[in-house]
């Protein structure tokens, strides 16, 4: 299972991959929409590579309430255990 | 105990003829953004649609249809006499029955078979599939096989989620008897437990009570959709190329359903397709014709060179259902 950290580092790859941004620009406080400018087709890509990355499931319904990284970092980890 | 005969077809089958059909008039994005609250450039960054070919208000599903075959039919160099079965996919005929394709057969002068099927954006694909059994079965010697739809019939004009996207517009190919494997084996299937992601905003028991906010029209969960193809049908093209005993580098052309640029952008990735295989994006100027969008985009691929007659071709329709079938093709 992966600490927090590792989902964070994780999650910022896929982010860059997707959007072209720099990791470090993938922070726990910045906003999927606001911050990043990523619209709904490009959450639910990362999304899905996120699930394949740390074997999870997001549920499409879930995925609204995902508004920060820090809310998916959360989501990923307790969805882990 | 007596023993019934039974019917026994060609070995193989191939595409014969190919025909197309747009709505008449090129709607640009700027017709349709106001009832929307949106933008071109948002529709283009969502969707790659510039503009959607929308039909005349006097054309009917059935004309657009008609107006294919009979291109397809000319193609294949044979009459609608000629041909023993008409397989219409269409979502947007609109009467419950009887159904379009024995009135479109009419109006090509067949009396074969002739029957519509509902598989909204993988019709055409289940169309060829099953034309393909019925050639090589015996029970039928040329199969016309059309994708219609007059979706502007069924839109709601300040609806964000699907409208803007739809066109007009039909496709159709004569499936026959070939010489040698011309069209690969079929790999279809559905999901219906996502059966509301794509759908008719009411029924026609909810309209009949009252019960109904409006005229039904399209509508769609759009990020759930974008999820679903982009990812999940991937792994179903891959299965049709191996079904046909091929490899991505013997494929020369990827003419998915255009539902919207950026599923087709991430299908090519995930099946990870070669950078020469050329892929159809006729969704840009024609926009989502559900049925007979992949028969448009094989249209395009050959009109602007990047495909041609001989060439092989990864197909794959899917939508509301949710249903889905892909399938290797020689291009007529």
């Amino acid at each position: 299972m992966a600490d927090k950290n590792e989902i964070l580092a994780g999650l910022a790859e896929i982010v860059a991959e997707e959007t072209g941004l720099d990791t470090a620009e993938v922070q726990l406080d910045k906003s999927f929409t606001d911050d990043l400018d990523i619209d709904s087709l490009s959450m639910m890509t990362i999304v899905t590579l996120a699930e394949e990355k740390f074997d999870v499931r997001i549920p499409d319904e879930k995925v609204k309430d995902l508004t920060t990284v820090g809310d998916a970092v959360d989501f990923i980890e307790a969805a882990q255990s | 105990m007596t023993t019934l005969n039974i019917s026994r077809g060609p070995e193989f089958s191939r595409i014969a003829g190919l025909g197309v059909a747009r709505g008449e008039n090129a709607v640009p994005n700027e017709d349709i953004i106001e009832p929307i609250n949106s933008s071109d450039e948002w529709i283009r960054k969502m969707t790659g649609i510039a503009t959607r070919v929308r039909a005349n208000a006097d054309t009917s599903v059935i004309d657009l249809a008609e107006s294919a075959s009979r291109d397809a039919l000319a193609a294949a160099g044979i009459d609608g006499g000629d041909v023993d079965a008409v397989i219409l996919s269409t979502i947007t005929y609109p009467h419950m029955t009887p159904g379009g394709a024995p009135v479109l057969a009419d109006r090509l002068g067949s009396t074969g078979a002739a029957f519509d099927i509902s598989a909204a954006c993988a019709g055409y694909c289940y169309g060829i599939g099953q034309a393909d059994a019925l050639v090589r079965s015996g029970s039928a010697r040329n199969v016309l096989v059309v994708g219609a739809e007059k979706m502007s019939d069924f839109v709601d004009p300040a609806d964000r989620t699907i409208s803007y996207l739809l066109g007009d517009a039909a496709g159709a190919v004569v499936i026959s008897a070939s010489d040698e494997p011309r069209i690969g084996p079929t790999v279809w299937g559905s999901d219906g437990s996502g059966a509301q992601l794509i759908r008719q905003t009411s029924s026609w028991l909810e309209v009949r009570d009252g019960e109904a906010e409006a005229f039904p029209t399209l509508y769609q969960e759009g990020p759930s959709v974008f999820k679903w193809a982009s990812f999940k049908m991937a792994p179903v093209a891959l299965q049709a190329i191996e079904a046909a005993g091929v490899t991505p580098d013997d494929i020369t052309a990827f003419i998915p359903h255009q539902a919207n640029i950026r599923i087709i952008d991430q299908m090519v990735k995930q099946i990870g397709l070669p950078k020469h295989v050329a892929v159809g994006r006729d969704i840009v100027d024609s926009g989502n014709t559900s049925a007979a969008s992949i028969p448009l985009a094989t249209e395009r691929l050959i009109r602007d060179g990047k495909a041609a007659s001989g060439d092989l071709a990864l197909q794959i329709g899917f939508g509301a259902g949710l249903v889905y079938a892909a399938q290797v093709v020689v291009l007529p």
